[in-house]
């Protein structure tokens, strides 16, 4: 029952969203504002071509940067955690660059790495990687003491307890920080996906279709851009509610 | 079952010292409670006897075998329930067995050669959930629960484990009255029909004459010699408002007092 109601209120949404559009469009009635009854056809058909393509590169860029932080921060989130005389010393550390935004090094990283897929993926890795080391990190070294004693007394070494404790412990806090940084990540993708490349949605909409006024076909790509943020969000929010049933308790 | 041996410990390096040539003999089938104010090394004797701390010399025998680790058979159950917030009242009473699977009978994690029946152990986990009527709750999450079925929850982790050594640190403490005096008479009824050899820490001298045979009353100083009391009313719970039981409470109550002065005396 509680899918159907929130599948209901996506469509509501989705629907007041392109109402709000349609309306807007008629208001202000420039080139630049296109109706969705122009763009959403257009957009459909687009995908099963060269947008679809776009869309997959683009995709495949943040999956991999999602993969890549996953990989390099829990298990570094979890041993700050857990090891709070290494927190102490490199705590003041991570709580300078946490804020920083991490796209200004974007120069930085492509005189270093090159212009390529590689340094895109390194960048969005980057804001991902402090996301999840710290939410994970401030999870770990919220466990209890007697948690892990008393599942030490049940017979745990050391890789029972990662495996029974530790695991389970930080993979709501993984996913809640790929769920809330994933936007940006998108977002920095489009950025970064403005300079040198082929392929991608942020080439798309700037290069392709803005810069020689297709504006249609601009919005096409805007939708698929805020499609795949949306498909993120609700997929990684649909694996929380899976994985983490302890937080959703009504 | 228990035996200590020269016992010294102090708190961290050349803190103050606790346990100083301190040996104590708990034998099998012995409930046993410890009393003493906060501070004393109570949870420390504790700790030490289930592994998760170490003697810094003497040492510590459980079954004939010296303590370096946690042992497979001791059954700790903690004040704080130390249940895992993500897994269900089923899953959490079932963790013991999980990890004695994922090691395996090693002898070290898992008492060596301990079988794996599916069957049997969860007959188990229904046995004991049930015994301690928290068997609807199985579905439940530990923060769906009262602090009174969580405890109950992490006393059906531990004996489903089938442990031949029972140690509670304040098991009850942060329970109502009502609730702690159920309790206690559960674990009273359940040492009646298993025998099992216990050691209860706690700091509420009536508990330590319900729940235990002998009481070891801890100093705030340096302990080394051992005070116990013998103590008949073991599950009397009936008696708790007769003379005999007041006197008893009465007599912890003096003991603990003159400790308490002796110190004081010392410090001055």
């Amino acid at each position: 029952m509680k899918n159907k109601g929130s599948l209901f209120s996506t469509l509501a949404g989705v629907l007041m969203l392109f109402v709000l559009w349609q309306l807007l469009s008629l208001v202000v009635n420039l080139p630049i504002l296109p109706s969705p009854l122009e763009v959403v056809p257009l957009f459909l058909h687009d995908m099963c071509g060269e947008l679809g393509l776009h869309f997959l590169a683009s995709s495949g860029r943040v999956l991999a940067a999602v993969l890549i932080a996953t990989i390099f921060a829990a298990p570094l989130g979890l041993l700050l955690g857990q090891m709070p005389k290494i927190d102490r010393v490199v705590g003041p550390l991570i709580a300078i660059i946490y804020p920083i935004p991490k796209i200004i090094f974007l120069p930085v990283i492509y005189v270093l790495m090159g212009i390529s897929d590689f340094s895109k993926i390194t960048l969005i890795a980057i804001i991902i990687f402090f996301q999840i080391l710290v939410v994970v990190r401030d999870e770990a070294s919220g466990l209890r003491k007697e948690l892990i004693l008393s599942v030490k007394s049940l017979g745990a070494g050391r890789r029972a307890l990662f495996r029974y404790v530790y695991l389970p412990a930080s993979l709501p806090g993984v996913l809640t920080a790929l769920r809330v940084s994933v936007g940006t990540a998108v977002a920095v993708l489009f950025i970064a996906e403005q300079s040198l490349t082929s392929y991608g949605l942020g080439y798309y909409i700037v290069i392709e279709t803005y810069q020689v006024l297709l504006y249609k076909e601009m919005y096409a790509g805007i939708m698929g851009m805020g499609l795949l943020g949306v498909l993120l969000y609700f997929a990684i929010y649909s694996i929380e509610r899976k994985v983490s049933k302890h937080l959703f308790i009504q | 079952m228990i035996a200590v041996e020269n016992l010294c410990f102090a708190h961290g390096d050349g803190g103050r010292i606790i346990f100083d040539n301190f040996s104590l003999t708990i034998r099998q089938g012995e409930a046993w409670t410890v009393i003493g104010p906060s501070g004393c090394g109570k949870t420390t004797l504790l700790f030490l006897v289930a592994g998760l701390k170490m003697p810094d010399s003497g040492r510590i025998l459980v079954g004939g075998e010296e303590i370096r680790r946690p042992r497979p058979s001791t059954g700790l159950v903690l004040q704080d329930h130390g249940l895992l917030p993500w897994a269900t009242i089923y899953d959490n009473t079932k963790l013991g067995q999980k990890i004695r699977q994922f090691y395996g009978p090693d002898g070290k994690h898992s008492p060596a050669g301990i079988s794996f029946d599916h069957e049997r152990d969860e007959e188990r986990i229904h046995h004991w959930l049930s015994w301690l009527g928290i068997e609807h709750l199985k579905e439940m999450y530990p923060s769906q629960l009262s602090r009174g079925q969580r405890q109950r929850a992490a006393i059906a982790r531990t004996l489903v484990l089938e442990p031949d050594l029972l140690l509670m640190d304040e098991p009850f403490s942060a329970l109502d009255a009502p609730i702690r005096e159920e309790l206690q008479k559960v674990m009273n009824s359940f040492h009646k029909q298993s025998g099992l050899t216990s050691l209860t820490v706690t700091h509420d001298i009536e508990e330590a004459v319900v729940l235990g045979e002998k009481i070891l009353v801890l100093s705030e100083n340096c302990n080394s010699a051992p005070q116990v009391v013998d103590n008949h009313l073991l599950g009397a719970m009936e008696k708790r408002n007769s003379t005999e039981f007041r006197e008893k409470c009465r007599e912890l109550h003096d003991l603990l007092a003159t400790k308490r002065d002796n110190v004081a005396e010392e410090r001055e």
